[in-house]
């Protein structure tokens, strides 16, 4: 196989444009583990948005301080108390969902302090992920870029578990895409050919 | 501390003004003198002016030392010099001695002009809203229109907060480190403790000790060493003194057994000797009575709409004086108003007084912060 994988900037901007895809201009955006901020300052000047990020590692709160990123250094495994009631357009949780371990908490806190949110995370049954497993190791690959004794990543899930999650949770799914290592958009069994899910997700009315 | 990048020799200076300042209280002033210090050089657009605020104990000379006094170094001398986080080669920086203080400033030590004795007890209760109706005069006397940033840690972080919102178009940072929006009822309760270790004391004479020519040195060496409780954390109490016993044995006797009390009786002994007594009963009454939502029916981000200035605010893990919680209020209440503001919450381990410390991670935010500021 000869596959084009995308470097470190181009997979960031790829992730930045699918997630700008769904944040109409001059919103008010939450961005939940922002990093060192660049997804918040891309959205800043490709969208106009008003943001705010939220970290909890010293290192990525120093670089968003550099990054004039307005960023709170709290903990959100406690949810989201202090933010108010649909006081953002979107809360965005880009790539750190699986490192929380109360999920459905968070979910429903996102949903709370914002109209929509969107989140992306990697697909545990992607075929490369299973083919590791099956070869007997835990998958190592740029969406799962760690080694199974110094991962973040708390929570191991696929598309088809987090689209049974929302579902008991009542979390109505509004959008969702999903991309191979490649970067290309992939329409057949995502569960199987997607390495990154997007999903822009709301409340289920009524 | 290093000496390679210290500011070097200061001086005080004094500004007097001669308008009258009506305070908070209703009492007018007839007019007033503050002794400052000012490090580096004012630009000729005048657009790099900081204005650093003093906390309880604190006082203008934040830096450097003064000549033949090798040792009278600035409280804030690790944070402010060239090259140092807030960088004298880019920035003008102001620290002054607040309205009511002791350090030469307009106080209880001045005298009255109405009867030619120290003011003492006479002297009127200052609040925050007053030190930086002070400090305004102080910046229009300098040619300071607006500040790049006001700065303050604890009591001066409420300081830079008011600023805000009292001069909305004069200051375009506010760095509140250690602060909170106003006391709990556990903070006043200290602060009773601490007023009435000095109001009970012997010596006060009802805070006209001076005439007498004694000074209510047990009282206020009682205020500070439970003052002192609060500054520290339990664990850093811990890692210090422990148990550990300063003579090796028991007394068996009130003398001092173990060593946190002969350190808490030091630094009461310290203190008590230099520090005047109705200032701090003034100041912790600035500290009770400060509480920018009250107008507001309590609502803080209301308070702060009219804030125009970007905020950075920063607590410390270990603070329970004004907790990592009551820096989220502020955070909070400026987030609701959409205003633009940044938290750190440094894990650092010295409880409140960690603002006077040079953690490196602590150091770091305000460096990159004041980095970005444009002058």
């Amino acid at each position: 196989m000869n596959i084009h994988r995308l470097s470190k900037l181009e997979r960031e901007r790829f992730d930045f444009a699918v997630i700008a895809g769904w944040i109409p201009a001059g919103e008010r955006v939450l961005d939940l583990g922002c990093g060192d901020g660049h997804l918040l300052r891309y959205l800043s000047e490709t969208k106009g948005i008003q943001g705010y990020g939220v970290e909890i590692s010293p290192q990525s709160v120093l670089e968003c301080v550099r990054n004039g990123i307005n960023v709170l250094q709290i903990d959100i495994e406690g949810g989201l108390s202090g933010f108010e009631d649909r006081s953002f357009d979107h809360v965005i949780i880009s790539q750190a969902l699986q490192a929380i371990h109360a999920t459905e908490r968070i979910l429903g806190e996102m949903l709370r302090v914002a109209d929509e949110a969107v989140v992306s995370f990697p697909n545990f049954a992607y075929r490369a992920n299973r083919e590791a497993v099956a070869e007997g190791h835990m998958p190592v690959s740029p969406d799962l870029p760690y080694a199974w004794y110094d991962t973040p990543n708390v929570r191991f899930f696929t598309i088809v578990d987090f689209e049974a999650l929302c579902d008991r949770l009542g979390i109505e799914i509004r959008g969702k895409l999903a991309f191979d290592e490649t970067g290309q958009r992939v329409a057949d069994d995502p569960n199987l050919n997607g390495s990154l899910a997007f999903y822009r997700l709301g409340r289920k009315s009524g | 501390m290093s000496e390679e990048n210290s500011i070097g020799i200061v001086t005080p200076q004094r500004f007097c003004s001669s308008a009258p300042i009506r305070l908070k209280s209703g009492v007018t002033l007839p007019g007033f003198e503050l002794v400052y210090e000012t490090y580096g050089t004012l630009n000729p657009s005048r657009s790099n002016a900081v204005l650093v605020c003093h906390a309880l104990s604190g006082n203008h000379h934040l830096a450097g030392v003064y000549a033949g006094k090798p040792d009278d170094i600035g409280w804030w001398d690790n944070l402010i010099g060239p090259g140092k986080p807030l960088d004298t080669r880019r920035f003008f920086v102001v620290g002054v001695n607040n309205l009511g203080g002791c350090y030469g400033s307009t106080g209880p030590l001045s005298i009255n002009p109405e009867n030619g004795k120290r003011y003492g007890a006479d002297f009127p209760i200052v609040m925050i809203e007053d030190w930086v109706l002070a400090q305004a005069r102080l910046a229009d006397y300098l040619g300071i229109e607006t500040w790049a940033a006001v700065i303050g840690g604890s009591l001066g972080g409420m300081q830079a907060i008011e600023w805000a919102m009292r001069f909305p178009d004069r200051l375009r940072h506010v760095m509140a480190i250690a602060s909170a929006p106003k006391l709990s009822a556990q903070n006043i309760a200290f602060n009773e403790v601490a007023r009435q270790a000095i109001l009970s004391d012997p010596n006060f004479h009802g805070g006209h000790y001076a005439e007498y020519g004694v000074v209510p040195s047990s009282g206020l060496r009682l205020a500070r060493m439970i003052g002192h409780i609060t500054y520290l954390s339990d664990s850093q109490m811990g890692d210090k003194f422990g148990r550990q016993l300063h003579r090796g044995e028991y007394q068996f006797s009130y003398d001092v057994d173990f060593k946190v009390e002969s350190y808490l009786r030091h630094q009461g002994n310290k203190f008590s000797a230099f520090f005047d007594a109705n200032t701090y009963l003034i100041t912790t009454k600035a500290l009770d009575y400060f509480d920018p939502a009250f107008d507001f029916g309590g609502d803080l981000s209301v308070a702060l709409a009219r804030a125009k200035a970007d905020f950075l605010i920063v607590s410390f893990t270990t603070d329970w004086r004004f907790s990592p919680t009551r820096s989220r209020e502020i955070v909070f209440a400026l987030m609701k108003n959409r205003q633009r503001v940044s938290y750190a919450n440094i894990d650092c381990d010295s409880g409140h007084d960690s603002f006077l410390l040079d953690d490196p991670r602590y150091h770091a935010i305000l460096r990159a912060y004041l980095e970005n500021i444009g002058i």
